[in-house]
């Protein structure tokens, strides 16, 4: 404090020798401030931040047009994998149709091919003891005839013959 | 012999001025005290009024910066 | 309290004209504001670079504080008002240089800047108001018995604007350089324990800057304030 003693002034404040130079240079100062602020940096800021203040809406506004293409491709997708799953099913039940019927004519025909076969079995196996039938009638009616001879009998065919099949008959019967 | 007695009042004036800081004191405390207990009760409310808080802060300073000028004013300039 | 003479520059006496500090320290305060506005958001990147987005937070904080407190309509005041606050934010950050000068320390600087505030918006609400302009002293909600009473304080309280304004600024940056300089005597008149008064001193350089910042919004805010009273009288 004592340096201020000395200087014997008091407050460099309250001097008002100096107030003149003061309010000229700040008057100065304000104005050529006011001009740079305003003149200069202030529509520079201003540009820039609605620059920004554009980019981000637009980018905002892409987004939004993108989110929608997006949604739409989905949509599609969704409907394209649906018409591919109905035609899918519909490919696989013709098919089932097809096959069905091709198993089933296959069937008929295997069908017919074994009744034909056993019935010509059948028709064999007819003739094959209707044969043997015959040969046992034929082979009984020599043997009759041959064991009469031999008892000295002239044989008759035609009794033979009746005896036999009277008595195969009732045989058979 | 005078002119010392003339400087105690004025050495005497300048410590009384220091009084005035408590004034200044009491009424920041206040401000900020009853801020921060509106703020809690409505935080969301809180961030609006922080201009009024230094605004108020501002007016109860400049009190207390008033007795430090008179204080300076004995001081220096009287 | 030698850091607060106004010397003349190249020596002799200080008249109007005489470049002193009091010219330096204006003009750096200029030249820092224009800093940051200009080379600071030069590179108008949508992307902001650090200085660049210190540029537009200030821009923005300001036109913030005037759309909020003033309202819509005293936007076109905007550029007004961000003059004010560069210029009482530079000066009161670049006066904490050691050895520096503070303009805004000094009662001429800050009673010119505050008159100037009141002036204009005075006549301002004259011109965009008229004779309604008075009626910011005629409180409408009051009993019309205590009408002339109020209006009387109204009246005093509206011409001590001004005063309150300019003296809050410069005591307060006037005051905190003092203290700071009252404690460096210390330092040295304490000899070993010098640390003690060094360490206060630190500790009020911090509270001083933010002083400084808050210190120029106050000055800001208050001159939104009193243009909002200009601009619509009747609240």
């Amino acid at each position: 404090m004592e340096e201020i003693e000395a200087s014997g002034t008091g407050m460099p404040q309250l001097d008002i020798t100096t107030f003149s130079n003061q309010i000229f240079w700040l008057v100065v100062t304000l104005v050529v401030l006011f001009y740079i602020m305003s003149r200069v940096a202030l529509p520079r800021v201003a540009a820039v931040l609605a620059d920004r203040r554009g980019t981000i809406t637009s980018d905002i506004a892409a987004a939004e047009d993108y989110k929608l293409r997006a949604q739409e491709a989905e949509a599609a997708y969704n409907k394209a994998l649906a018409d591919a799953r109905v035609e899918a099913q519909s490919i696989i039940d013709a098919a089932k149709a097809e096959m069905q019927e091709e198993l089933d004519q296959q069937i008929a025909k295997a069908n017919a091919e074994i009744a034909a076969k056993s019935s010509e079995s059948e028709r064999r196996i007819r003739e094959i003891r209707d044969s043997a039938m015959e040969m046992v009638t034929q082979v009984s009616k020599d043997a009759t005839g041959d064991i009469v001879e031999a008892f000295g009998v002239p044989a008759e065919a035609s009794r033979i013959d009746e005896a036999v099949s009277a008595r195969l008959k009732g045989g058979a019967a | 012999m005078e002119g010392d007695i003339a400087e105690m009042g004025k050495f005497i004036g300048v410590g009384l001025t220091a009084i005035g800081m408590g004034g200044a004191a009491m009424g920041v405390g206040n401000i900020a005290g009853n801020y921060l207990s509106g703020a809690l009760r409505n935080p969301s409310a809180a961030p609006g009024q922080q201009a009024m808080l230094f605004v108020g802060i501002a007016f109860a300073e400049a009190l207390g910066i008033f007795s430090f000028l008179v204080a300076l004013l004995l001081m220096f300039a009287v | 309290m030698d850091q607060f003479e106004v010397k003349a520059l190249f020596g002799g006496d200080v008249s109007w004209y005489t470049p002193t500090n009091v010219t330096l320290w204006m003009a750096l305060t200029v030249v820092a504001a224009s800093a940051l506005m200009i080379f600071g958001a030069r590179g108008r990147a949508i992307i902001p670079t650090r200085a660049q987005s210190a540029a537009e937070m200030t821009y923005g904080f300001v036109y913030k504080m005037v759309e909020d407190v003033a309202g819509h309509d005293a936007v076109r005041f905007f550029p007004h008002v961000f003059t004010v606050f560069m210029f009482v934010l530079f000066a009161n950050l670049l006066g904490l240089i050691p050895f520096a000068f503070t303009t805004t320390s000094h009662i001429a600087v800050t009673a010119v800047l505050a008159l100037t505030v009141f002036l204009s918006v005075t006549a301002l609400g004259f011109i965009l108001n008229g004779p309604k302009f008075l009626g910011l002293f005629w409180v409408s909600s009051a009993p019309l018995a205590l009408r002339p009473a109020l209006a009387v304080i109204e009246l005093i309280s509206y011409f001590a604007r001004p005063v309150s304004h300019s003296i809050r600024l410069a005591g307060a940056m006037m005051a905190g350089h003092a203290v700071a300089k009252v404690f460096a005597g210390f330092a040295s008149a304490l000899g070993a324990a010098f640390f003690v008064p060094v360490l206060a001193v630190t500790a009020l350089y911090a509270l001083e800057l933010l002083v400084a910042v808050i210190q120029a919004y106050v000055f800001t805010i208050l001159t939104c304030v009193y243009l909002r009273d200009a601009l619509h009288p009747s609240h």
